[in-house]
């Protein structure tokens, strides 16, 4: 087996040092019934590289990659062009195969990417802090309530009907144990009246901007409403991106802000991994879960970095950690640094305006078709139509045209909203896709 | 003659003195770098057209100010990242002890895999009919994770180990509800990692502390004990934190599945029996498998991971959404928790979409690459590097748990060290110095000054002797009371000790712009 | 020299009229390490004999403060916040965590004298 180095020699010398007959001898104390023998393992024996390439590559033929057909999914996943730059250099072994640094002297390139990520996030989503990242914005909107819950010691939770249904799902089953949560109606296309459910029970208001419908939120009038009741504010981003355009979540009174890191740096990976974001203000810091990397000096005085304020965290605490997240999601992080680096203050500005008006241009040429309606009128990359019929079997009709025209609101939102389709459109998207989409669509209506 | 007056000296010559400052302040190989914000000169790494965009769509909402982001050109940015790499210890550099973490080999055919466009750039939400390969591949990993389990289920969407844990815990709870009980107590091996505590807490329920005995497995007649109405369930790592096989487990699984609670096995250490024993004959009732660990997709410096659990038969309807099943058309994705088939009762959702694809196609890389039989190799190697390990430093450092055998990981404490001076942080950082990664050190809790050692398969015979010699001397010096290496150690790496108090104290957690510079502009 | 009480969790509590201060020990702050955070009851707070009443931190730990005695929070050390050094500094001093008023002044009778205090960490 390649990847195994010791020979049948190497092993019968190091059996003979530890004075053991055979490595069976090593499992005494499993009991001897529950010792399976090989063939108790219905499943291949090793294959070389070129054959699990091959297997694996049969599979992955079978899939329509988002850039092999005109592409308009979105719905909480992007696809955006990710410079080659950041796919080399993720994989360089120094990141790809360390581990979390817990020592800081041999891991400062870990942890000062940390300290970069933070600082970027903090920027981005115009926050005070921010931590080194958690799974993804779905688990991450649920820790957001969660330290909501804990911080204001109330339990209730209002849910935005525009959250996506995933995330209002994923802090339903998490939150939900711990007090409960309050799903407003779902309105495409306009902002529910959030504010009237706020009252002195609750402990945070949730809402997306631009929310799943692709509608761009003020959140202002929502951050003063719930904070006059002494409730939090917690705004989610999907589509990071739309920072570089849109006015950040902290400047419009946001607590805390729980997004998704996917689109920048990111591949679609068929869901994940992906990267959560999480920043708040200084003050709920301590209230803060996952992992955090401070600023300090080593011994000599010079500036290094290291993990901070662990004592949140479930190693030290136990059942009274912030959270039980043990991880971050590091080389995700990792990538969505480096590709925010290059972009940097102009690249990024130029990229979400570029998106906005992708998804401009399409939006006009989409809703000229005789009988399709534009839902979302505010909107940055994203947004809604509304098809004369329903969308799913118009979404396959197209697909097996070779356009992948968007992801149908049915597929999230099961009952009612058959005839919307919820359609992206970034800077990868051309002209030519463009008219591949209005063409197939106007076959299939 | 011609005589070359270009000639260089071409011996080594006399050293460099370690106390000569170099002008630039790197260091040979070893550069300081800035932070990317103190390296920005307003350039940009990516070529974007210009493009004007009205106010007419945008609600209201364009942003005002700028965002203070750092603009470098590609060439820089590059820079700036490799010379941060070459800050990191890494596998692929050198041999990594740390216990329970399972740094082993990252295969590369992994990454490629993983990167193939129909896995890589294929959207979550994409048509189904569009995504049949992946489906086939999550289903083909769903299939060797439950035989190489022996397990009837598995939950793939959770996202790390921890994540499992609460997956599995929240099955527990929802099967609790069902049968129309209220068991609130979790009972957790005081050996336990923390996140087993912290997950019970997270999951509504409380933690009651399980004692282990003084060689070093759990106490099982304490534990029966404890069971009774109120208690949910037990979380066991099995293999244990301590690097040992509670060979009492399918003892006390009969005794919890008596007392009507279920039985949690923490698979963080699945690594040390993959192939040779399946959990589901031990009466297990779920159990996480980090992907990261056991089946090598990377570690990448603390994530992603990926934390699939594989559930027993009473378990098995109340796995969360999505669920796969099989119909006439293919596979597809059941995402709505109303439409779940009948008999099927999920208990909610744990994260949007359908978990760590990307992991998955290392996990399923990898396994295929191995094969039954390799895994089970892997296993037994593991096994027998770490008995090596504690066979040949036994006699200088102190093994708790005496002789052994013990599984994946051998475990010392610091007894060996009382009254020489030397700590066993000391004792860790010493280890740097000698270009090696320590060991993990003070886990677990239930052993003073514990130092555990997890070799893993992927070391040849010569490494690990190599680490053997290096220790057992280290050992030896530090017993004879000669510090001098200790004290203050590493000397060697690009930083000396962190002050972690300080950091602490006042926590700096991101960059600021120099305020004096900021109103000169 | 006022009256001081000792706690086998290593508090200490000192009573002065009707008001007790309350903090840890010279021994706990030894043992802790550098305390980096402290976090403090709220004024009003009412506690129980051996509740949960404070937390302190160092690096790599976190431990609960318990009451050594039943009452209500009336002030606490608000200069451990900007310093936490001070508990390692000054533990029995100016590192002190919260006063209280308390409810049933016989609880410390419970509680072990400094002479106590000093035979049970020397037998730890």
């Amino acid at each position: 087996m390649r990847y195994l180095p010791l020979t049948p020699d190497d092993r019968r010398a190091m059996l003979a040092r530890i004075g053991a007959p055979d490595v069976d001898a090593l499992f005494r104390d499993v009991p001897k019934p529950a010792l399976a023998p090989l063939s108790k393992f219905d499943l291949p024996d090793t294959q070389g590289e070129m054959e699990v390439e091959r297997a694996l590559s049969k599979l992955a033929s079978r899939n329509v990659a988002a850039g092999a057909a005109p592409f308009f999914c979105g719905a909480g996943a992007y696809k955006h062009h990710v410079p080659s730059a950041v796919d080399h250099l993720i994989q360089r072994s120094e990141f790809l195969t360390s581990y979390t640094p817990y020592q800081p002297e041999i891991a400062q390139g870990t942890l000062q990417y940390l300290f970069e990520f933070q600082t970027q996030v903090a920027l981005l989503t115009g926050m005070d802090v921010a931590n080194a990242s958690l799974y993804d914005g779905s688990t991450a909107t649920a820790e957001a309530v969660l330290m909501a819950q804990r911080i204001t010691k109330r339990g209730k939770a209002i849910l935005s009907g525009g959250l996506h249904p995933h995330y209002a799902e994923t802090v339903e089953t998490v939150a939900g144990l711990f007090g409960p949560m309050q799903r407003t109606e779902v309105t495409p296309g306009s902002a529910e009246d959030i504010i009237a459910l706020i009252d002195e029970e609750t402990a945070c208001v949730v809402v997306q901007s631009p929310d799943v419908f692709g509608l761009i939120r003020n959140l202002r009038p929502i951050a003063d409403a719930a904070h006059a009741k002494g409730a939090l504010l917690i705004a989610v981003v999907t589509e990071i991106v739309s920072l570089g355009l849109l006015e950040p979540p902290g400047a419009q009174g946001a607590d805390i802000v729980a997004a998704e890191g996917q689109s920048i740096g990111n591949g679609l990976n068929f869901g994940g991994p992906y990267v959560g974001l999480f920043a708040t203000r200084e003050k709920f810091l301590r209230q803060m879960p996952g992992r955090l990397c401070g600023e300090t000096v080593d011994a000599e005085g010079r500036r290094g970095y290291v993990l901070t304020l662990s004592t949140r965290e479930q190693h030290i605490r136990r059942e009274k950690a912030t959270s039980n997240i043990c991880t971050n999601s590091g080389l995700c992080c990792l990538a969505f640094t480096i590709h925010l680096s290059l972009l940097g203050e102009q690249g990024l500005t130029r990229l979400a305006r570029i998106n906005h008006a992708r998804a401009s241009a399409l939006a006009d040429k989409l809703k000229a078709l005789p009988g399709v309606e534009l839902v979302t009128d505010a909107f940055f990359n994203e947004f809604t139509i509304k098809l004369p019929k329903p969308a799913a079997p118009v979404v396959e009709a197209l697909a097996a045209k070779g356009v992948i025209a968007g992801v149908p609101a049915s597929r999230l939102l099961p009952r009612g909203f058959d005839n919307l389709l919820i359609l992206a459109a970034t800077e990868t998207n051309t002209d030519d896709d463009f008219a591949a989409l209005t063409k197939a669509l106007q076959e299939v209506l | 003659m011609s005589m070359n007056n270009q000639g260089r000296p071409s011996s080594a010559g006399e050293a460099f003195p370690a106390s000569i400052a170099t002008i630039s302040g790197d260091r040979g190989l070893d550069h300081e770098e800035a932070l990317i914000f103190e390296l920005d000169h307003g350039a940009c790494g990516v070529d974007l057209p210009d493009v004007k965009v009205g106010e007419e769509r945008l609600g209201g909402m364009r942003r005002k100010g700028a965002v203070g982001l750092p603009g470098l050109s590609e060439p820089e940015v590059i820079r700036h990242f490799v010379r941060l790499s070459r800050k990191n210890y890494a596998i692929d550099s050198g041999l990594y002890p740390l216990g329970s973490c399972t740094m082993k080999h990252n295969p590369r055919l992994n990454e490629k895999m993983a990167r193939l466009p129909g896995f890589g750039d294929l959207h979550p939400l994409a048509p189904q009919s569009t995504t049949q390969g992946a489906l086939e591949l999550i289903s083909s990993l769903m299939n060797w994770l439950t035989t190489l389990t022996g397990m009837p289920a598995v939950a793939m969407s959770p996202k790390a180990g921890a994540h499992g844990e609460l997956c599995g815990l929240l099955a527990i709870r929802a099967a609790i509800a069902a049968r129309g009980e209220d068991r609130k107590r979790i009972l957790v091996p005081e050996s336990a990692h923390g996140t087993n505590p912290a997950t019970a807490a997270f999951a509504g329920f409380t933690v009651d502390e399980v004692p282990a005995k003084p060689n070093g497995h759990v106490d099982a007649e304490a534990l029966k004990a404890k069971l009774g109405p109120d208690v949910a369930a037990i979380m066991l790592t099995n293999p244990n934190t301590c690097g040992l096989f509670e060979g009492e487990i399918i003892d006390i699984a009969k005794a919890v599945h008596d007392a009507g609670a279920y039985f949690y096995c923490d698979g963080a250490n699945f690594n040390a029996i993959a192939g040779k024993v399946r959990p589901g004959d031990l009466g297990i009732d779920a159990m996480h498998i980090n992907l990261h660990k056991t089946f090598s997709t990377p570690h990448g410096g603390g994530g992603p991971g990926a934390g699939p659990v594989v559930l027993s038969e009473r378990l098995a309807a109340y796995a969360p959404i999505p669920l796969l099943v099989a119909d006439g058309k293919g596979l597809r994705l059941i995402e709505d928790l109303a439409a779940a088939p009948d008999g099927a009762k999920p208990f909610g959702r744990m994260c949007a979409f359908h978990g760590q694809m990307g992991m998955f196609v290392r996990a399923l890389t990898y396994m295929l690459s191995h094969g039954r039989d390799g895994v089970r190799q892997a296993s037994e190697d593991a096994v027998l590097s770490a008995n090596y390990i504690l066979a040949s430093l036994k006699d200088v450092m102190s093994a708790p748990f005496g002789d052994g055998p013990c599984m994946h990981e051998a475990l010392f404490d610091d007894s060996f060290l009382e009254g020489t001076g030397v700590t066993t942080l000391d004792f860790a950082k010493a280890m740097i110095d000698e270009g090696y990664h320590p060991m993990t050190m003070y886990f677990p809790l239930v052993v003073h000054g514990a130092m555990l050692i997890e070799p893993t398969e992927s070391e040849s015979k010569a490494s690990l002797d190599r680490f053997i010699h290096v220790l057992h001397t280290l050992a030896t010096e530090a017993r004879a009371k000669q510090t001098a290496r200790f004290a203050g150690a590493p000397h060697l790496a690009p930083r000396r000790r962190l002050d972690e108090t300080a950091a602490a104290r006042k926590p700096v957690l991101r960059w600021r712009p120099d305020p004096l510079k900021q109103a000169a502009e | 020299m006022s009256d001081v009480r000792y706690t086998d969790q290593h508090e200490w509590i000192r009573l002065d009229g009707d008001e007790a201060t309350v903090g840890i020990t010279k021994f706990a702050a030894e043992s802790l390490g550098d305390v980096v955070f402290v976090e403090l009851p709220a004024g009003g707070k009412v506690v129980k004999a051996g509740g949960e009443a404070a937390v302190v931190e160092s690096v790599k730990a976190a431990s609960d403060i318990y009451a050594p005695a039943g009452g209500t929070v009336t002030s606490v050390n608000t200069a451990l916040e900007k310093e936490p050094s001070k508990v390692n500094e000054d533990p029995e001093g100016a590192g002190w965590f919260f006063k209280l008023t308390l409810s049933d002044k016989s609880e410390l009778a419970r509680l072990m004298d400094a002479a106590a205090y000093a035979k049970f960490v020397e037998s730890l």
